[in-house]
C-alpha cells in the first residue's frame, strides 16, 4: 500500500535479442491499482504487438501481476499464449487460471414479449386471487379452531396489534381528519352562502363525513401506515428465515401472525373511523361557526335530526370490512416476499397500492349496495 | 515479505455495549505482508474488533489507523482510495440479495469505472474458478445458494479487486475440509504472486496453523498472546491450553510440526 506503486506502472521495451529476434520486455507493476486509467490505451498497444507472430514476449521482469494484469495480457494475445513467451513459474500459475469457460451468454431477444408480459400478468392476478382465497379460508378454519380451543387464542399478539394499528394511529388520523373537515366546510359554506342555504352545511358535512370521508380517509391512512408495516414485518421474517423457524416449531403462520393482525385491525378500524369522523366534524363545525355564525350547540342538535343514524352504522361497517381486508392483503403480500431485499421493497409497495385500491373499490360497492339506506 | 511497518494499527481500543465490556485496551499492529490470525472463544469480540478496524463501528476509546491514516479522518477521498484496496469477507457473507452471483462479483469492478465489460466478464469468471464455483451458477440469486457457496462467492467478491489488505471473518466456517484446504492453497498461491496482508478471524485450527504468520489471542477482553505460533503455544492461559492443547489441537499441531 505504499505510494510508490502508483509511480511504478508497467513499461514496454522493445529490443533485439541475442539471436537477432525482436523481443518485447515488460517490466514494472501490472496490477489494477498501478494500471488505473491507462487500461484502454495499454490494451490497444499490447494488441498491436501481439499481431506480430515472431515477437518474443518476456514478462519475467514484471514485479507484480494480479488477475487484472493477467487478463489484460491474455486478452491482447487472443486468449492463447504467444509462440515465444518467457515467464516465471508463479506467472505460469496465474495464466493457467485464466483458461476459464466463457461467461453467461447475453440474453436472447424475444419478440413475443408483449404477449408474455400480458399472459404473465393474467396468471399473476389469478395466483394472487387464489392464494388470497386460500389464506381467507385458512383464517376461517383457524377462527373455528380457536372457538373450540379458547385457551389458544393469541391474546398478546392481538392486543399488541390493536395498540400499534389503533392507538398509535390516533394522532395522524386526527390531524388529517380535522384539516379535511376545515377545507370541506370552508369551500361548501362559501357556495351555500351565495344561495342563502347556510343551514344545509350541516347536512353536507354530516352525510359526507360520516358516510364517506371518515371511513375512506381512515382506511387510506391505516393502509399506508399499518399495512406497509405488516408487509415489511412478515417480509423481514422471511428474509431472516424466522418464518421457517416458526414452521419447524409447528406454529402455523396464519394462526400466530395473520389472524391476530386481521382481528386486531377489524376491531381497531371502526374505532379509528369513528375518531376520524369526529375530528373532521369538529373541524367543519369550527369553520361553520366562524364563517356562517352557526353555534356549535345548534350544530349538534341539528346534526342528529338531519343525518339518520344508519349512516353511522354504515361508516362503522365499512371500517370493519376495510380493516380486515387491509390486514389480509398486507399479510398476503408479506408472506409472498422472497428472501431478497428487492422483493421486500416491491412487496411493500404492491401491498400498499393494492390495499388502497381495494379500499376504494369496497367503498364503491357499499355505495351501490346501500344506495337507499340512510339517505332522506 | 514481512516488513515491520504497520498497515493496520490499533491503539488503546476499548469497546462497550451498554455495561457489557468487550475489549479493554487492545493494542495491535498488523505488519505489511503478513497473515495475522485472530482467535478467541465465541463472543470474545473478534468480529467486533474487525468491524472497528474497518471503521464500521466506532470504539468507545482508542483509535484505529490504516496505512497511518486515522479511520475517523477528515479526508474521505483518501479513505475511499484505501477502501478500494481492502477486501472484506463478512461472517455471514453479506452478498447483495437483489443481485445474482455474477453481478455481486462484478459490482466492485464496475464501481471503479476503469474496466470495460468484457474485461469484467473475464475477471468474474476467473474469480469464480478460483473459488471453484461452476459457471452454471452465475445466474443464481444468493437465496438459491448453499451456505458454503455463499461463503465462496463472498470470498470471490472480497478478492474482486485483488486487494492488498484482506479481512476474513471465519473464511472456512461452513466449508467442507477439502474446500478449506483448497482455500488455504488459494491464499498461499495469491500470496506468492502479490503482496497480501491478511487479518483473519477463525476457529479452524488447520487454517490458522497453515496460514498465519502471527497469531493474536483474544480472551478476557484483552489480547493475551501475540506472536508466532510457537510464542503463543508457550503462553500460559486457560483458553490457549484448551484451544491448542486439546485432542484436536494436538492432532493438528503434530501434522504441522515443521511450522514450529
Ligand atoms: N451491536 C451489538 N450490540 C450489543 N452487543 C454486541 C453487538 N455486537 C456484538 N455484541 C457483543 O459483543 C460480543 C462480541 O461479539 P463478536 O460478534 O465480536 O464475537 P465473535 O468473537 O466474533 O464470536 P464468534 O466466534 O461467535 O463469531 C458478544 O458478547 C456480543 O454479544
Ligand atoms: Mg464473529
Amino acid at each position: 500500500m505504499q505510494e510508490d506503486q502508483d509511480i511504478n506502472p508497467i513499461v514496454l521495451r522493445r529490443e533485439t535479442g541475442d539471436d537477432g529476434a525482436p523481443r518485447l520486455v515488460l517490466s514494472g507493476r501490472c496490477t489494477l491499482t498501478s494500471l488505473g486509467g491507462r487500461m484502454r490505451s495499454l490494451s490497444a498497444e499490447l494488441a498491436g504487438y501481439a499481431a506480430d507472430p515472431v515477437l518474443q514476449w518476456d514478462i519475467t521482469e514484471i514485479a507484480q501481476m494480479d488477475d487484472v494484469g493477467a487478463v489484460l495480457l491474455w486478452r491482447a494475445w487472443g486468449e492463447r499464449r504467444p509462440a515465444h513467451l518467457l515467464l516465471r513459474p508463479e506467472q505460469e500459475r496465474l495464466l493457467d487460471r485464466l483458461q476459464t469457460p466463457p461467461g453467461p451468454p447475453p440474453p436472447a431477444r424475444d419478440w413475443l414479449w408483449p404477449v408474455k408480459v400480458l399472459g404473465r400478468g393474467a396468471f399473476l392476478l389469478w395466483e394472487h386471487l387464489l392464494s388470497l382465497l386460500i389464506l381467507s379460508g385458512q383464517l376461517l378454519l383457524d377462527a373455528l379452531y380457536l372457538v373450540g380451543h379458547p385457551q389458544r387464542i393469541p391474546w398478546r399478539e392481538i392486543s399488541a396489534n390493536l395498540y400499534r394499528t389503533g392507538a398509535q394511529a390516533l394522532g395522524i388520523t386526527a390531524l388529517v381528519g380535522f384539516l379535511i373537515g376545515i377545507v370541506l366546510s370552508y369551500l361548501s359554506s362559501r357556495q351555500l352562502q351565495t344561495l342563502g342555504a347556510d343551514i344545509f352545511i350541516i347536512n353536507i358535512l354530516g352525510v359526507s363525513i360520516i358516510r364517506e370521508l371518515g371511513p375512506v380517509l381512515a382506511a387510506i391512512l391505516v393502509a399506508g401506515r399499518s399495512g406497509s408495516s405488516m408487509t415489511a414485518q412478515l417480509g423481514v421474517m422471511r428474509v431472516t428465515e424466522e418464518l421457517d423457524a416458526l414452521t419447524v416449531m409447528g406454529i402455523p403462520h396464519s394462526l400466530r401472525l395473520v389472524l391476530p393482525k386481521v382481528l386486531a385491525l377489524g376491531i381497531a378500524m371502526p374505532l379509528v373511523v369513528l375518531w376520524t369522523s369526529a375530528t373532521a366534524l369538529i373541524g367543519g363545525m369550527v369553520v361553520a361557526e366562524i364563517q356562517l355564525g352557526l353555534g356549535h350547540q345548534f350544530f349538534f342538535r341539528k346534526l342528529a335530526d338531519v343525518v339518520p343514524v344508519a349512516n353511522l352504522w354504515l361508516g362503522l361497517g365499512k371500517g370493519v370490512v376495510c380493516g380486515m381486508v387491509i390486514a389480509l392483503i398486507s399479510c398476503h403480500f408479506g408472506l409472498r416476499i422472497k428472501s431478497n431485499t428487492e422483493s421486500l421493497g416491491e412487496g411493500t409497495t404492491n401491498s400498499v397500492v393494492t390495499s388502497i385500491t381495494v379500499v376504494i373499490i369496497i367503498d364503491a360497492i357499499f355505495a351501490v349496495v346501500f344506495s337507499n339506506v340512510g339517505l332522506k | 515479505m514481512t516488513g515491520e511497518e504497520c498497515i493496520v494499527e490499533v491503539k488503546g481500543l476499548h469497546t462497550r455495549f451498554g455495561s457489557h465490556v468487550v475489549h479493554e485496551d487492545i493494542n495491535l499492529c498488523v505488519h505489511h505482508g503478513e497473515v495475522l490470525g485472530l482467535v478467541g472463544g465465541s463472543g470474545s469480540g473478534k468480529t467486533v474488533l474487525m468491524r472497528q478496524m474497518l471503521g464500521l463501528d466506532a470504539p468507545a476509546a482508542g483509535e484505529v489507523r490504516i496505512c497511518g491514516l486515522p479511520l475517523r479522518s477528515h479526508n474521505p477521498g483518501e479513505l475511499r482510495q484505501i477502501r478500494t484496496r481492502c477486501g472484506v469477507l463478512f461472517q455471514k457473507g453479506a452478498l447483495f440479495s437483489a443481485l445474482n452471483v455474477y453481478d455481486n462479483i462484478a459490482l466492485p469492478m464496475r464501481e471503479l469505472r476503469t474496466l470495460d465489460e468484457d474485461m469484467i466478464r473475464r475477471l468474474v469468471m476467473v474469480k469464480l474458478k478460483m473459488v471453484e464455483i461452476e459457471p452454471k451458477h452465475v445466474n443464481k440469486m444468493p437465496a438459491e445458494l448453499s451456505g458454503g457457496m455463499i461463503k465462496r462467492i463472498a470470498l470471490a467478491r472480497a478478492m474482486a479487486l485483488d486487494p492488498e489488505l484482506l479481512f476474513l471473518d471465519e473464511p472456512t466456517a461452513g466449508l467442507d475440509p477439502e474446500l478449506s484446504d483448497a482455500f488455504v492453497q488459494l491464499i498461499q498461491t495469491i500470496r506468492r504472486e502479490t503482496t497480501l496482508t491478511i487479518v483473519m478471524a477463525t476457529h479452524d485450527l488447520d487454517t490458522l496453523v497453515a496460514l498465519s504468520d502471527r497469531i493474536a489471542v483474544l480472551a478476557d477482553q484483552h489480547i493475551v498472546a501475540l506472536g508466532s505460533l510457537r510464542d503463543v503455544l508457550h503462553t500460559d492461559h486457560p483458553f490457549i491450553t484448551n484451544f491448542f492443547h486439546g485432542d484436536r489441537g494436538k492432532r493438528v499441531l503434530e501434522n504441522n510440526l515443521d511450522n514450529l
